[in-house]
């Protein structure tokens, strides 16, 4: 093989269509080789460009942990927040501000952890979040520890001879809690992740999508699962679509079959909906928007 | 490239961006691309396009590539490379 590259290289050419959604000044970002996390930032970008959503109308919001590095890359508004509290800071934004489009994208661990009570109460709300889970089951950034999500006895540094903590479901957990759209995509899915993303936006709620993502360097070495092309390669053949699956059905292991789809899509009243119609019923005509006080 | 014949599509590549996992040449439906032997200022083999007539340009390189360092481009219709 020549040690030359191919003419059609060239350091300048930033002409991919994800380049006007990045803070390009920040690139190249600091995931490893092999994470899965910017692929999940491909199916985001792509999923704002089809959705033709005004970019001045989306904020999003991350907590801390590997994936809570996104709001630091993308060139939208966007707020990098404390451990765990990524869908605080989104509802306050949103009962701000109902017409933004909130996202909060976040990992594993900061969302079912130390926020794990904020994505429960907000998803009994019905808060109109979107909130994207990257799940690489496992804390990354912190070197690896046991995380709520991790499977099976898979080996952590604080479980060196295995996890034996029954693992938490995440769609089912949120459809429990009332969610109205959950969906659960790997990041080999990049095409249906992005569709995913795109179907909610159209929805109000809350809506919650879970995308598998490999670790390379924490989760699948101390594991001896191979890098991040093994990882895939695994999720490629190990994925079943099952669109509409009960959620109690889509646990996850750490070889097996990895249940992906739409699981849940239904209607349900969102908090201000709902606020709105107390305070009219309780209030009558003293009841005023929030938005003609403020403007 | 090869005799007159209408390539659909054209992969460009950000070689210093590029962290190597491979993702793009596993995936790519039509084997355009490969690892190259040269590195980038970082120590990464980079992927470089070996059938270059065989690109669609769909993108899915694109779609992959965690590092936003490859992206595939449909050619105008008709267009002769």
């Amino acid at each position: 093989m020549s040690a030359e590259l191919s003419v059609s290289v060239s350091n300048e050419d930033l002409g991919n269509p994800v380049e006007p959604f990045l803070r390009s000044d920040r690139m190249p970002h600091i995931w490893c080789p092999g994470c899965g996390i910017g692929t999940t930032v491909n199916s985001f970008a792509r999923a704002l460009i089809e959705s033709k959503i005004d970019l001045k109308s989306v904020a999003l919001v991350s907590g801390i942990g590997c994936t809570g590095r996104v709001a630091g890359y993308v060139a939208l508004d966007s707020f990098h927040t404390t451990h765990g509290r990524a869908i605080p800071f989104a509802t306050g934004l949103k009962l701000a501000n109902p017409k933004l489009n909130v996202v909060v994208y976040s990992g594993d661990g900061d969302l079912s952890a130390i926020g794990g009570n904020h994505l429960i109460h907000a998803a009994r709300r019905n808060i109109d979040l979107k909130v994207i889970c990257v799940n690489n089951l496992i804390y990354a950034m912190t070197g690896g520890q046991t995380a709520p999500t991790t499977p099976d006895h898979a080996t952590t540094s604080t479980n060196p001879y295995g996890t034996f903590e029954p693992a938490f479901n995440l769609p089912h957990l949120v459809e429990a809690a009332g969610a109205v759209y959950v969906a659960r995509w790997t990041t080999f899915h990049a095409r249906q992740l992005s569709r995913a993303i795109g179907e909610a936006f159209q929805k109000k709620g809350f809506s919650f999508i879970e995308v598998i993502s490999p670790c390379p360097t924490l989760y699948q070495r101390r594991n001896r699962l191979g890098d991040g092309l093994e990882t895939m390669k695994y999720y490629k053949a190990m994925s079943k679509v099952r669109t509409g699956a009960p959620t109690s059905e889509v646990g996850l292991t750490m070889n097996g079959e990895i249940i992906v789809g739409k699981f849940v899509d239904r209607n349900r009243a969102d908090y201000q909906t709902m606020m709105r119609a107390q305070y009219a019923s309780s209030l009558g005509e003293k009841f005023v928007e929030l938005e003609a006080v403020c403007s | 490239m090869c005799g007159g014949s209408v390539t659909k599509g054209k992969v460009s590549i950000v070689v210093e961006r590029c962290k190597s996992c491979g993702f793009c040449i596993e995936f790519c439906p039509s084997h355009v691309l490969a690892f190259s032997s040269a590195f980038n200022a970082k120590g990464y083999h980079v992927p470089h396009v070996v059938h270059p007539e065989n690109c669609s340009g769909c993108d899915l390189c694109g779609m992959y590539c965690p590092d936003f360092a490859i992206y595939g481009k449909k050619n105008a219709q008709g267009e002769k490379q």
